[in-house]
């Protein structure tokens, strides 16, 4: 177990590295360099400054210097917000992505497999119409067509939360987005649930349990729920993934002050260092993600030998 | 000998019954009977022609220009006032030749990423499956970490830097969308090549250029057929995406998602500019969804 989490571990070092190279690359082949826009200052003062940045050495060796930063854990600073490195504004923004992506998920995760279960349980039941309702209306309409009609409809119309806007971890203003998220997951979640249970309840061990005369929910809990739950499993990786990705939309529509905001705000002022920043670090954060649910994966299916 | 005549003349009666049974039918009439069975994917397809007829034929019947202010009709409610009847914007512009206009330019985008990533992924994946080995494994391994990257932050730091004309946009998301259509194809290469259907028609002496086209290209196209269809909607979505957020298509230009983003900001006031636009990608995307499912039923040979 230990060296298959050592070899997985290093499997993502390459990922990690071709995403930071192409985008650094990317940033690079862009003309102009951070001080050309700026007031003209002397040549002997730009020059100083770009030996300060090491943008007087060649590509290779600015590259080296920036992975150097990177594992350091210093993104840089930003090329428009004036006094702000990467660092500190990510360490703003962070926190209300993390309450709201991640605590939408793990509520979602425990509505989604209960809302899943009893659907495969009762198929054709009210609550199997239910789930599979949600799962179509999360699959077909995008969270920026929902999100805006949830604030139309709660906010505008009912009046019963704020529209929009953020303060300090104030509940209110999380009911909306994480409700928003949490329907999208559930959407997806409930669905694989649902599939994967059927399933295994259609499998062999499960007939043989039956006709050893266990009771049902011994059946179900003991035998079926952990086999059913893998898919679920290997589905928190992409989950994460794209609760961070669709931050970016969310943050958006509620105003929220959160990485996702950050990102676009900084793509629209042509921020780069602090857009740069930002990818490398969500990618570093999504491929660890998938390196835990791989492993856990792992540790819980018996089938896999490593 | 009476029997031997009764036996003819029954063979004769079979043959006529498995002539008229078994007349002509090709995989593909059988797939077609198939798609055209499956109700929801019909209307689908219905549907969706009649919002590419509409985008398409509408603004030169409609007597507004997209980009041309009404001054005496701002922010109007739908009314059959100046025949604007999805109602105006607040600066006069009429919404329903602006949804058309953006339907078009996000169905236009929709098309061009589509067939450039169905075309890099089905190149990427044959020859991934074809050459097999190290360089499969190599192409592989490319595809994996595409999937493991949070894509549209990428695709945000692409179009912040590469800049947001059309083609980039494009271009973007043909980067993002590929990775599908390469891993079926791969799959689909490797185990048509070992394939005892392909064996006989070795052995019995087809040439291999027939063999390509005749067993293994009808065989790739039903799954390429299907996945180009499940990557349109992905590929629409994308680019609502970014244009919701600024970063896509840009004024005066218009696409779905610009016009969604444009109906957030006076919803308060004026609810159905968010939600004619937002009406029309949503059913668009529906239908992708369902005459995918149905293509996939139809042309799944494992489901029949």
């Amino acid at each position: 177990m230990w060296s298959f989490a050592f070899r997985r571990a290093l499997a993502t070092i390459p990922t990690l590295l071709a995403v930071i190279t192409v985008c650094y690359l990317l940033l690079h082949a862009t003309p102009g360099g951070p001080f050309d826009e700026e007031r003209k200052v002397s040549a002997a003062v730009l020059a100083n400054l770009q030996a300060k940045y090491h943008l007087d050495q060649p590509l290779w060796k600015q590259y080296l210097y920036y992975l150097n930063n990177l594992a350091h854990g210093d993104l840089g600073a930003s090329f428009r917000y004036e006094d702000w490195t990467v660092n500190e504004l990510v360490a703003k923004a962070l926190p209300v992505s993390a309450a709201i992506g991640g605590g939408s998920i793990l509520i979602a995760l425990v509505i989604g497999v209960l809302l899943g279960t009893i659907a495969a349980l009762r198929q054709n039941s009210a609550v199997d119409y239910v789930v599979m309702l949600f799962g179509n209306l999360g699959h077909a309409f995008p969270s920026f067509v929902i999100g805006p009609v949830l604030i139309l409809v709660f906010a505008i119309w009912l009046k019963l939360v704020p529209s929009g806007g953020w303060n300090n971890f104030e509940p209110r203003y999380m009911i909306l987005p994480m409700a928003l998220l949490i329907f999208i997951n559930v959407a997806t979640i409930g669905r694989v649930m649902r599939g994967s249970l059927i399933e295994v309840l259609h499998s062999n061990f499960i007939r043989t349990a039956r006709a050893k005369g266990l009771p049902t929910h011994t059946i179900i809990l003991r035998h079926a729920l952990k086999p059913a739950l893998l898919p679920v499993v290997s589905l928190i990786g992409p989950l994460a993934i794209s609760s961070i990705t669709s931050a970016v939309v969310t943050e958006s529509v509620f105003s929220l002050p959160g990485l996702g905001k950050l990102i676009v705000n900084g793509a629209g002022n042509r921020d780069y260092t602090l857009v740069l920043g930002l990818v490398v670090l969500v990618t570093v954060i999504a491929v660890s993600f998938n390196l835990l649910v791989d492993l856990a994966y792992a540790a819980l299916d018996p089938k896999i030998r490593y | 000998m009476l029997l031997n005549n009764r036996r003819d003349s029954l063979v004769q009666s079979l043959g006529d019954t498995l002539d008229t049974v078994v007349a002509g039918r090709s995989p593909w009439a059988d797939a077609r009977a198939r798609f055209f069975r499956n109700k929801a994917a019909v209307v689908s397809l219905c549907l969706l022609a009649v919002i590419v007829l509409v985008c398409l034929a509408g603004p030169y019947l409609l007597p507004h220009a997209f980009d041309s202010a009404d001054w005496d009709a701002m922010s109007l409610p739908p009314t059959l006032k100046n025949a604007h009847f999805f109602g105006t914007d607040e600066s006069g512009r009429d919404l329903l030749v602006r949804t058309l206009i953006g339907g078009r330019v996000s169905l236009m985008v929709g098309m061009l990423a589509t067939l450039s990533s169905v075309a890099l992924g089905i190149a990427w994946g044959a020859t991934a499956g074809f050459i097999g080995g190290r360089v499969d494994t190599f192409m592989m391994r490319v595809v994996d970490m595409m999937y493991a990257v949070p894509y549209l932050l990428i695709a945000i730091l692409m179009v912040t830097i590469l800049g947001r004309a059309f083609y980039l946009v494009v271009i973007t998301i043909t980067v993002f969308s590929w990775m599908d259509m390469a891993r079926v194809v791969r799959g689909q290469t490797l185990s048509l090549r070992s394939k005892e259907f392909i064996e006989a028609a070795r052995a019995i002496g087809v040439p291999t250029r027939r063999i390509i086209f005749q067993h293994i290209v009808p065989n790739l196209l039903g799954v390429v057929v299907v996945y180009t269809t499940v990557t349109v909607p992905g590929v629409i979505l994308t680019e609502s995406v970014l244009s919701f957020l600024g970063l896509g298509i840009q004024e005066p230009m218009t696409s779905w998602g610009v016009l969604i983003h444009d109906g957030t900001t006076v919803m308060e006031i004026s609810p159905w500019m968010l939600l004619f636009p937002a009406a029309f990608l949503s059913i668009t995307l529906y239908c992708f969804n369902y005459i995918g499912d149905g293509l996939r039923d139809a042309l799944d040979p494992k489901d029949r």
